[in-house]
């Protein structure tokens, strides 16, 4: 008689809870010592909801897979010479924003999930973490390979992990991740579990890919199919970790609502690196970033948050504002790199009439009124032989660490200033999400490492510009300005001189 | 409110990144032309406390603003200033320390008659 087979339930169970045990050498509360500080009660972990189901040698199984079909697309995308296919040479500089901004956090990820992955004490989360942990390795590696084929010919690509750790912008990125890795395991799991890969995502992701189908890279399409069903695996987490912490308890509705309203504030900032790319750095345009956030927050958040009303939970604190503002942020962001651009290691350029229009129509309220005129008197200063750049460096906010470029709600005429004193020290914020997060937590925020105070403090490589761009490794010339007139622009001119040449 | 740690001893282990003392014998100074946004942002200066109000004026903020078309039109007499959010007369003579600045004070400023690029505050 054949042995008989496990059936599916059975042997998930049997690999995973099933390797599971309560430790006896050791207190658990020695072996676990990071889960209770935060104030989350948890009554039974057994009540946990696995959302994946799934074993690590199926895990290995299905990803095996996946790579396989993803690298054959790699392989073909450059003997094809794919990178000369793509909409325009400008469009590269939405793969450098990615590589230098996004991809790094992939890796903050993978510690960050490994961290939970080891310190919650449920069998269900760590399992579920563990799995997750290794799928945003697997995203990085996938990210890099895939955009290391444009590495071979454009420029401001192949520095991006140093240039992470240390360029201005891009410390808004990983400041951001590096919060939530410092905070305690359940607030990770919040902050990028639920408001990042749940309610945040698709406002990341699907902006990035179908800009990159729009646009004819297929490379990076590719990749993310690759990395599609790991991510409705994250959201499957997010949502079960919410409700597993708000069934658990009552007293965790506060903590988890504070969580929500710190990271939503939190996520949306860092977003307007998409708004701005969305808006203005896709040569062929999906949507504008007005769109997207009807469509991704207003819409899929609102009904989410109705789902999570039966728990207490409300809609994050300032979402008005923030819905407020996807009038504005796309165009304050572009205008801030446009005119730090010799500091930025992707090129700008001047939207032309074409695109001005598309942003009028997609802006109806405040495009014309407000910053249509700003991108005109910048446009007749280009042709007077002045292009405009700021010779100053810009105050940034303690907590987002962007540049304090964001107006007042309902006035886009008035920068929003905001201030807190904290030992006799001043510390400033560009808006009241910000300066709430602030205040919950100074002794974190007063350690910010704020890139234009840095610099002044003589940490960055030097006194001048050139000094510090030095510093970051930015290859000056090649890397930063604008893109009409750098070697990026010369060579895709090239290819296309040579293409209309073989045609005739 | 206080930070959530596991130490309860955090707030002793750790120090604020930017007292005054680090930034060799200056201090931080943000400035803004009001209704002028094509300077996307305050901006910030490492300044000596004594310099006088007038050489901040003529040596850091006017360079800083140069590049706009209407900086040329500025009637810096007739300048209104806040410091730390009080309307303010600066002394001109008097040293920056004087006019009541710190580090990380922030001076807005507002030009009458100039509010950006064709009235639009760019």
């Amino acid at each position: 008689m054949a042995p008989k087979k496990l059936g599916l339930k059975q042997r998930y169970a049997h690999m995973t809870r099933g390797l599971d045990w309560e430790t006896t050498y050791q207190p658990m509360d020695a072996v676990f010592p990071y889960d209770t500080f935060e104030g989350i009660k948890i009554k039974d972990w057994s009540a946990w909801e696995d959302p994946f189901r799934l074993t690590m040698d199926s895990y290995w199984k299905f990803q095996a897979e996946k790579e396989r079909k993803l690298y054959a697309v790699l392989d073909a995308f450059a003997q094809n010479n794919g990178q000369t296919g793509v909409s325009d040479g400008r469009y590269i500089n939405v793969v450098k924003l990615f590589l230098t901004g996004v991809s790094p956090l992939e890796y903050q990820a993978h510690r960050g999930f490994a961290f939970t992955g080891r310190h919650l004490r449920g069998a269900g989360p760590r399992i579920a973490c563990q799995m997750q942990s290794l799928d945003e390795l697997r995203h990085l590696q996938t990210q890099i390979h895939t955009i290391s084929h444009y590495n071979k010919f454009f420029d401001g690509i192949g520095e991006f992990p140093h240039m992470h750790d240390r360029v201005w912008y891009l410390s808004v990125p990983k400041s951001f991740f590096d919060d939530a890795r410092a905070a305690g395991p359940f607030e990770f799991m919040i902050a990028i579990g639920f408001a990042f890969e749940y309610l945040l995502t698709n406002l990341l992701f699907v902006p990035f890919m179908s800009g990159a189908a729009y646009n004819g890279d297929m490379s990076t399409v590719t990749f993310g199919f690759s990395a599609q069903s790991d991510e409705s695996r994250h959201m499957t987490l997010g949502i079960e970790v919410i409700k597993f912490l708000l069934e658990q308890h009552p007293d965790n509705l506060p903590i988890v609502q504070k969580w929500v309203d710190k990271w939503f504030w939190r996520g949306f900032r860092v977003l307007g690196l998409v708004a701005m790319m969305m808006d203005y750095m896709l040569p062929k345009k999906v949507m504008s970033w007005k769109e997207a956030w009807e469509i991704y927050f207003t819409e899929a958040g609102g009904s989410l948050f109705q789902d999570l009303e039966r728990y207490g939970l409300k809609v994050p604190k300032y979402a008005d504002v923030a819905t407020e503002a996807a009038e504005h942020i796309s165009h304050q962001n572009w205008a801030v790199f446009y005119q730090y651009s010799h500091a930025a290691a992707f090129h700008t350029w001047m939207p032309d009439k074409e695109h001005l229009d598309w942003l009028s129509e997609k802006y109806p309220n405040t495009f014309d009124k407000y910053y249509r005129p700003r991108w005109e008197m910048w446009a007749e200063m280009e042709k007077e032989g002045k292009r405009f750049y700021n010779p100053s460096l810009p105050q940034l906010c303690q907590v987002c660490q962007i540049p304090m470029a964001y107006t007042e709600p309902g006035d886009p005429t008035k920068i929003a200033f905001r201030c807190t004193e904290v030992a006799g020290e001043t510390y400033h914020f560009c808006s009241d999400g910000c300066k709430d997060i602030f205040d919950a937590e100074p002794e974190k925020y007063i350690q910010s490492w704020l890139p234009v105070h840095q610099i002044f403090q003589g940490n960055c490589g030097g006194a001048t510009v050139p000094d510090v761009l030095n510093w970051y490794r930015m290859n000056v010339g090649a890397d930063n300005m604008d893109y009409v007139g750098s070697p990026d622009d010369r060579l895709w001119s090239e290819w296309h001189a040579a293409k209309t040449r073989e045609a005739v | 409110m206080s930070v959530t740690a596991i130490v309860p001893d955090y707030a002793r282990r750790i120090e604020p990144r930017d007292p005054v003392e680090n930034f060799h014998g200056n201090m931080l100074v943000y400035v803004h032309w009001e209704d002028h946004l094509s300077f996307c942002s305050a901006v910030a200066f490492p300044l000596p406390p004594a310099i006088p109000f007038g050489a901040f004026v003529s040596e850091v903020v006017a360079p800083a603003y140069a590049a706009h078309p209407e900086a040329a039109s500025i009637d810096w007499s007739a300048v209104v200033w806040m410091i730390d959010g009080a309307t303010k007369v600066p002394d001109m003579e008097a040293s920056l320390a004087a006019n009541g600045m710190k580090h990380k004070t922030l001076v807005r400023f507002w030009t009458p008659g100039l509010s950006g690029w064709k009235g639009t505050a760019s």
